[in-house]
């Protein structure tokens, strides 16, 4: 069963940036982008472990900061050449309510 | 003996007779020309783009000095033919050169019509003809204040759009009720109207000048119903009309123009006439399409050719502002006999009309979407029945016969005799031709084999295609790398329309310059905020989203993603106060690492982000203020101890550091700037490999610059040697300037200079005393904005979400 965790507003969350939401299991980077879609993925960048939520976001990706991979927020995984995926996070929007699949979460800590 | 060949006048259509003349009968004549204007020859179609600043005047240039050597042609600039003896056959120009000829070819174009209205004589009043008139209104422009531009035509539009686009409040007087009215309908007319006040040029219909009134100058304007506008500038463009004053004081016959036959030839058999001042059939011309006929004919007529003869034709009327697109040609009034064809798609700005006659096109406007212009030229032209296809013809070629074609393949549809280059009358089988049998793979060369697209340009697109289709991959296109994925325009190109469209928004930009994906990428993001930031210091709002996370946290981002901060140590002198502090702060948050950096500064490295704002607070409280170490900004200007200490000091090495850099931090460049200033020319603070460095001797300042000692080992270019140490300021401010407004991002000092040229650079920053202090005063004015420190901003609250995390979950079960 999804576990639903409320874990703030739309509106905490600049356009076209991210922040971040501790867990047991490290950071979830949770983005916005220009059209109010929102994404969870783990802060982590599949290349050299570099935080995806401090990069910058362009339609429906982020670039790393560390050695600029691209990655798709949709699909977790590296665009253009690169290989390598990151998990992504299921996220329902309920008004301005964010909420993160914590189901998720467990079953990675199990 | 060669003949004696004199030509009164170097515009465009005595330049292109020259080039025909040069292949008919190359050594024929000994050609001299005078040319009333100081220059060479170059394309008059493209003053509006100098005005706007899109393009600059040596991009026009149509022959250089080179090409008058190379043929052998003496070139007289800034002479005017004031006499012709027809009975002597000598000419005399008003500097007393008295030249003989055998046939003279007078191209003296036309003369502005200056309404007689009381004050057209005032200072300030301009009219808009030649590079003289273009420069004297950027100048007129740099005040930002008034213009009030007379005329509602082609000439006065882009004059208007020109100045406005050079930062001026623009008014456009028009006597008729809408605009362009000889090449326009009502209806396109009034969408015209509409795009041009959209780019918040005012317009006023119906409007009578009474007269220009002011102190000594221009100060306003007045019209018949008494409306008063305020004006530091006015443009006359209300016309034109052919410059025959010198061939009627020699006794030629003129009547509107000079009178030529079919021939170009006047009524004395051995003078020609030719462009704007010419009359043929009771016509006269002022569009480049039939000049360059002219320019043809007349050549031929001089290499002996007698049949060569000149034919009336229609010419397409095109308005050169960027961003409005509009197309006109033939007979457009309405009629009893005639019939037409309309279509409005309001939402798109689009408007098309065809008249038809007896099932023939003889007039079309098209506005908003162009691009079947020379498909119903050809129609027309070629007088098509076009009942057939009647129903569908409006939406253009791509969608005759069924399903809609890709542009590709209704550009691979035009017949062979399709005009593409409606200025030089170029023919889709001309160019292909010229491709194959040439093997010609990029842009220029077709421009130079054919010269299609060589003049105004607006048929770039149509060539580039039709080359695409002739050779496929070997088509080279424009050799300008572009930005990134996002477009095709390279830096250059981007900086320039910025500037010129005065796009101020990364949004705009993208929406007028068609990127291709909503919003851009990491690659062009950064880049456009920052020719925002230099373009625009004081309406552009700096965009935190598009800068890369160093400068959006002022700390440098580790392999670990934590953070190193380093605090501003002013030429790199400190005291005891601020290294107890720091020492303080390292203690405090458990700093892992304290390292002293290459530019005079001490690291702190390993810092959580979390803790940033604290840190900085702690600094801060000491007096520090960020040291800048992660921006596309200066960075550091390092220093040894100069005359205070050291016995072989010249001058006050570590002062001057200091002023350096209080003057210049928080400043925003392409890529990182690091400077250094040393006492003497043992050069301790190693300032012959840095981005800008400055050697103390006992005369002054030698000034240096474009070192690079990182991916590249370089040292410096001498930029010059000034006396006081404000010169070496001002001079390094302004030098920073023009790399700041012409840097593409991420290319640093050494590499912009090698790409504008070291002597270019000296030229503006050490010659060139009015150039340098407009940079200093643009560098100054933006300081003004840029100047705050981000630690302290920070501390005190702002985006304080950046630094903690959205929220922390999971933790309760995971401890169950």
């Amino acid at each position: 069963m999804m576990n639903w965790i409320s874990i703030g507003s739309l509106s905490d969350i600049p356009r076209r940036g991210a922040r971040c939401v501790a867990t047991p299991q490290g950071k979830v980077a949770v983005f916005r982008t220009q059209d109010d879609q929102v994404y969870a993925i783990d802060d982590h960048c599949p290349h050299r472990g570099g935080p995806l939520s401090q990069g910058i976001v362009h339609g429906t990706a982020v670039t790393c900061p560390l050695h600029n991979w691209v990655i798709s927020l949709e699909t977790g995984k590296a665009l253009g050449a690169d290989e390598g995926a990151v998990r992504t996070i299921p996220v329902r929007i309920e008004g301005e309510r964010l909420f993160i699949a914590l189901e998720a979460l467990a079953s990675r800590a199990a | 003996m060669t003949e004696r060949l004199v030509i009164i006048g170097n515009g465009m259509a005595p330049g292109r007779m020259l080039e025909h003349l040069l292949e008919q009968a190359p050594g024929r004549y000994t050609v001299t020309i005078f040319n009333a204007e100081p220059r060479v020859n170059y394309d008059r179609i493209m003053l509006s783009p100098v005005l706007s600043g899109e393009k600059a005047y040596e991009e026009i240039i149509i022959h250089g000095d080179g090409w008058y050597i190379a043929n052998n042609i003496t070139l007289y600039k800034g002479h005017k033919i004031i006499a012709i003896d027809r009975e002597a056959k000598t000419v005399t120009s008003d500097h007393g050169v008295t030249e003989p000829y055998d046939k003279l070819v007078i191209a003296t174009g036309s003369v502005p019509f200056i309404i007689p209205v009381p004050g057209h004589d005032l200072p300030g009043v301009l009219t808009y003809r030649d590079l003289d008139d273009v420069q004297a209104m950027m100048l007129a422009a740099q005040s930002r204040a008034k213009a009030v531009v007379i005329g509602g035509g082609l000439l006065g539009l882009e004059a208007a759009a020109g100045l406005n686009a050079q930062g001026m409040d623009v008014t456009v007087l028009h006597v008729m009720p809408t605009l362009m009215e000889r090449q326009l309908d009502p209806a396109a007319g009034y969408l015209l109207q509409r795009a041009v006040e959209q780019r918040g040029i005012k317009v006023i219909t119906k409007a009578n000048t009474q007269a220009i009134t002011g102190n000594g100058k221009v100060g306003q304007v007045e019209l018949a119903d008494g409306t008063i506008i305020p004006a530091t500038l006015v443009v006359m463009a209300v016309g034109i009309r052919p410059n025959s004053a010198l061939a009627k004081q020699a006794g030629i016959a003129v009547n509107r123009g000079i009178v030529v036959d079919a021939g170009m030839r006047s009524n004395d058999p051995d003078i020609y006439a030719l462009g704007e001042c010419a009359e043929v059939n009771g016509q006269v011309y002022g569009l480049v399409a039939p000049l360059y006929e002219m320019a043809r004919v007349a050549a031929s007529q001089l290499a002996g050719n007698e049949a060569a003869a000149f034919v009336h034709m229609d010419t397409p009327t095109k308005l050169k502002v960027t961003g409005i697109d509009l197309f006109s040609l033939g007979d457009f009034a309405e009629g009893e006999d005639r019939q037409e064809i309309v279509l409005r798609d309001a939402a798109a700005g689009v408007y098309k009309r065809l008249v038809l006659k007896d099932d023939r096109i003889i007039g079309t406007v098209l506005y908003g979407e162009t691009a079947d212009g020379a498909w119903f030229n050809d129609l027309k032209k070629k007088q098509t029945d076009i009942s057939e296809m009647r129903d569908t013809l409006i939406f253009g070629q791509s969608y005759q016969g069924g399903a809609p074609l890709d542009p590709m393949a209704a550009v691979a549809a035009l017949p062979d005799d399709a005009e593409i280059c409606g200025c030089n009358g170029v023919c889709k089988g001309k160019i292909t031709g010229a491709i194959t049998a040439k093997g010609l793979t990029s842009l220029d060369d077709v421009r130079a084999h054919t010269k299609a697209s060589a003049s105004c340009g607006s048929c770039t697109g149509l060539v580039e295609k039709l080359m695409v289709l002739t050779i496929g991959d070997k088509y080279n296109p424009a050799a300008v790398q572009p930005m990134c994925g996002c477009t095709t325009l390279g830096h250059d190109e981007v900086r320039r329309l910025i500037v010129a469209k005065r796009l101020k928004t990364i949004p705009a930009v993208m929406q007028e310059l068609e990127w291709t994906t909503s919003c851009g990428c990491a690659k062009c993001r950064p880049a456009l905020n920052y020719y925002l930031v230099c373009d625009w210091p004081d309406d552009y709002a700096d965009d935190y989203q598009s800068r890369f996370i160093n400068e959006r946290v002022h700390a440098n981002i580790q392999k670990d993603g934590t953070y190193s901060v380093v605090p501003r140590m002013w030429g790199g002198v400190t005291n005891a106060a601020e290294l107890r502090a720091i020492a303080d702060v390292v203690d405090k948050f458990e700093i892992p690492m304290v390292k002293v950096t290459g530019g005079q500064r001490i690291d702190m490295l390993g810092i959580r982000k979390e803790d940033l704002p604290a840190v900085w607070a702690d600094l801060g409280q000491a007096g520090f203020v960020s040291g800048h170490a992660y921006a596309k900004g200066l960075r550091t200007v390092k220093t040894c101890v100069g005359s205070d200490w050291c016995r072989f000091g010249t001058q006050d090495s570590t002062g001057l550091g200091i002023r350096i850099e209080k003057f210049m931090w928080g400043s925003w460049t392409p890529a990182k700037v690091k400077m250094a200033v040393s006492g003497c020319p043992r050069n301790c603070a190693e300032a012959t490999c840095k981005d800008v460095g400055v050697i103390c001797v006992d005369s002054g300042y030698e000034i240096h610059f474009a070192g690079a000692a990182g991916l590249d080992i370089k040292g410096t270019e001498v930029l010059g040697l000034v006396k006081t140490e404000d010169e070496a300021l001002e001079h390094i401010v302004a030098l920073t300037q023009m790399y700041r407004e012409q840097g593409r991002y991420l290319e640093r000092i050494y590499k912009w200079a090698k790409r504008i040229g070291i002597t270019e650079i000296k030229r503006q920053i050490m010659d060139d005393a009015s150039k340098r202090k407009a940079y200093y005063d643009r560098f100054v004015f933006s300081q003004k904005f840029a100047q705050v420190d981000p630690w302290s901003e920070r501390v005190s609250g702002k985006d304080k979400h950046e630094f903690r995390p959205m929220a922390s979950v999971g933790f309760a079960q995971a401890a169950e």
